[in-house]
């Protein structure tokens, strides 16, 4: 579903990927944790094309995206576009649209990008409301939501657009610690339902027992990859280790 | 709730368009038939429209073309009177335009009006632009000083005085003349007397009608000498319109031969032995003063014509703040998102129009602009002027209001397949717009004072109606808090529009411009 290979890219001259690879096959849920900076948002936010690269291809759902230059440009956004057609995102900020209700929000991008009429469009944005159990809050505007409300809405927001993949980018770091659960776990419901998810998270616990696949980065390289198991039971690098341990004496 | 509003925001934006398209057509139309007629000689085209323009400044005063006061929206004065019977002869009626007296012959100049009437002297200077009718008045200067002033008994003896007269008069060329004279430059003739009886000015030296009505009257002041330096009064006509300057030679010699024109200027007491070179025969009789009854005018006579004024000043405000958000979101989206080209040319031109002064930008539209084949109309140049020089300023007000607006809301619109263009339509501007509303208010509050200063370009709005009602009747005061209170109560009630527009437009409790 998702493979990158020979990614480059620099952050103000300071290089952060140096040739980093690597695949996601349709319904895997991989997670990626390691230590902040560590390029895991950046990494999730190169897949639809939000951070431009230098070097190295990424295909999404046999769409490949280049480095963009002058000369290919068009042909490069028009890739963006369907990949982002193809691929949901969820930011750590939520970013619902303030001067908009909850229903609004969801249906927005259906009726302008996707052309859905109205109508069908507000019937799925209830039953997805339905779901993550905010139908009562449909005529809300986002201010008046809490923030674990608010992030539910976005991942129906998402969703509504009827992706392939899902991108979680440090999903529940903006919560209150009371709201973390109610967030992740309509995420691992979506894991469950067989959706193609990437997340980058701190929530170890939850790593653990969602993802097929934990991918460990440090400073924009991947130092290990395996099973929730080997990983947490069983790190090779010491890195990891080191990273690990911190975060378990953390909490 | 949210859907009422959205459906009176629509409607809104609907009759905004409507408003824009109308607005084009107008001035494409006024353009147009602008062109159209310059092709007809003007004297035919006078004939064929039914109606002679007349350019004259109700500011310049009585006894010339002065507000009537019992009625202050009609003009009276001895040139109206020579007007009406011009008109008669022509068999068409006559319109009068309004203009500062400074720039009646630019104005002529550029198609205004078909000529200028207003005291305006027969120089080599003016002939050199515009032809001249013969003369209709033999005039001469007068000398005024303060009754207490024993200083002063000649022309001379203004060496290192302070001297006021008019912008552009022969006055001021004969001022000038003598050398060592501090000359004070009155756009209108009220003033500097009212400056010589308070002590501002040494003396006043203008043309003997003008004395005659303004200084006569006035206890405080004296005149000192006869009347010097006569010259004669004519119409100013275009140098291409010789058809209709020979027709006007007709009238006069008519009027004249007909001892009409004596009668007119009997009337208002004009009437000197100077005039014999105009007429074969005299015959003294004393004028009636109208003018002082302008001065005993109850207040609520001036009314009619303030409001009309004011209704102006909002029609103006509206069309050119239409003008300047239009523009102005363009300057700013260009300024923003564009490329280096439209970059470069939406910042040269917001520090253009920010850099440099309204007044300038009015006077180089209406006047500046003939000269490279551009003729505006006064009401499109005022609204044309205003509205381009606010676009700058609504423009960086928009540009402060897009950036205010996180990141994370474009970001999270493209996440969402939305092209740039769509997610900046649906997303960014509803949202920064809301932000620029309070700036926006400040800048139409702002606006609406600001048309006072398209009186210059020939607009009488609501400040041109009152300094020409006030001069004529020096009741400065008493108008001017009527006009003040008329401007506060247009520009209040926006204010708190504005405030509910604010309130209604925003479910979201703004803090600091991040939505978390």
């Amino acid at each position: 579903m998702i493979t990158i290979k020979n990614l480059h890219k620099s952050f103000n001259g300071i290089k952060l990927f140096n040739g980093l690879s690597l695949e996601v096959k349709q319904g895997e849920a991989v997670a990626f944790i390691g230590p902040s900076g560590s390029g895991k948002s950046s990494l999730l936010r190169c897949i639809n094309g939000l951070e431009p690269f230098e070097e190295g291809e990424i295909i999404v759902n046999n769409i490949t995206l280049h480095p963009i230059t002058k000369k290919n440009i068009r042909i490069e956004e028009s890739h963006i576009q369907q990949i982002r057609l193809n691929v949901g995102m969820v930011f750590q900020q939520f970013n619902l649209f303030p001067h908009m209700t909850v229903l609004q929000n969801i249906i927005e991008a259906p009726i302008q990008v996707l052309k859905i009429p109205k109508e069908e469009a507000e019937e799925r944005a209830i039953t997805l409301l339905k779901r993550i159990n905010m139908e009562h809050k449909i005529k809300s505007y986002p201010y008046e939501l809490s923030g674990g409300q608010q992030q539910r809405v976005a991942i129906a927001r998402a969703l509504a657009m009827k992706p392939k993949v899902m991108l979680f980018d440090e999903p529940t770091s903006a919560l209150d610690p009371e709201m973390v659960g109610e967030v992740l776990s309509v995420i691992k419901d979506l894991i469950f339902e067989g959706m193609t998810t990437l997340i980058a998270t701190h929530e170890m616990e939850f790593a653990k027992e969602v993802a097929d696949k934990i991918i460990v980065l440090d400073n924009g390289e991947i130092i290990e990859e395996g099973t929730p198991e080997v990983i947490f039971t069983n790190p090779r690098n010491e890195r990891t280790k080191t990273f690990l341990s911190r975060f378990i004496t953390k909490i | 709730m949210m859907n009422i509003y959205k459906i009176k925001l629509k409607k809104g934006i609907k009759t905004l368009k409507r408003t824009i398209v109308l607005l084009i057509i107008i001035i494409i139309f006024t353009l147009h038939t602008k062109k159209s007629l310059y092709a007809l000689n003007t004297l035919n085209k006078i004939k064929q429209r039914g109606h002679l323009l007349w350019g004259t400044d109700a500011e310049g005063g009585a006894p010339y073309a002065f507000p009537d006061p019992n009625n202050p929206d009609r003009l009276i004065g001895f040139e109206i009177d020579l007007a009406e019977a011009i008109g008669k002869e022509l068999g068409v009626k006559i319109k009068y335009v309004q203009n500062a007296w400074d720039s009646l012959i630019p104005a002529l100049e550029r198609g205004d009006f078909d000529l200028a009437v207003n005291g305006i002297e027969i120089t080599e200077e003016r002939l050199k632009r515009v032809l001249f009718s013969i003369p209709y008045y033999i005039y001469s200067e007068q000398l005024v000083v303060r009754k207490d002033d024993n200083r002063i008994h000649k022309l001379d003896d203004l060496k290192g005085k302070k001297v006021g007269t008019l912008q552009g008069a022969v006055a001021q060329k004969i001022l000038e003349n003598i050398g060592g004279v501090i000359i004070k430059n009155y756009s209108g003739v009220v003033e500097p007397y009212e400056d010589l009886a308070l002590g501002r000015l040494d003396a006043v030296f203008l043309d003997y009608p003008i004395a005659a009505y303004y200084a006569k009257p006035n206890t405080k002041l004296k005149f000192v000498g006869p009347p010097i330096a006569e010259g004669y009064y004519g119409i100013a006509i275009r140098k291409q319109d010789k058809e209709l300057k020979e027709e006007i030679d007709r009238i006069l010699i008519k009027l004249i031969k007909s001892g009409k024109l004596k009668k007119i200027y009997e009337k208002w007491g004009l009437w000197n032995e100077k005039q014999e070179k105009l007429y074969q025969y005299v015959n003294k009789t004393s004028g009636e003063r109208i003018v002082e009854k302008v001065r005993e005018a109850s207040l609520f006579s001036f009314f009619p014509a303030l409001i009309k004024g004011a209704i102006i000043t909002i029609g103006l405000s509206i069309s050119s703040m239409i003008v300047a958000i239009i523009l102005g979101l363009i300057l700013s989206l260009a300024k923003l998102y564009g490329n280096k080209i439209t970059k470069f040319l939406s910042t040269a031109y917001i520090e253009f129009f920010r850099g440099t002064p309204l007044l300038i930008q009015l006077y180089i539209i209406y006047f500046g602009l003939p000269n490279i084949g551009i003729t505006l109309s006064p009401v499109t140049a005022a609204i044309l002027g205003l509205g381009l020089n606010y676009a700058a300023y609504e423009a960086e007000l928009y540009r402060a209001g897009i950036l205010a607006i996180p990141k994370g809301q474009m970001e999270a619109a493209l996440s969402l397949g939305m092209t740039r263009r769509l997610a900046l339509k649906r997303i960014i501007l509803p949202q920064a717009i809301k932000i620029a509303i309070p700036g926006v208010t400040n800048d139409f509050i702002a606006l609406f004072k600001d048309t006072s200063l398209v009186s210059v370009i020939a607009m009488v709005e609501l400040t041109k109606t009152y300094t020409i009602l006030a001069a004529n009747t020096l009741r400065y005061f008493e108008i001017g808090l009527i006009v003040a209170i008329l401007y506060f109560g247009m520009s209040y009630p926006i204010s708190i529009l504005a405030k509910k527009l604010e309130d209604k437009l925003s479910p979201v409790p703004f803090k600091g411009g991040v939505h978390l």
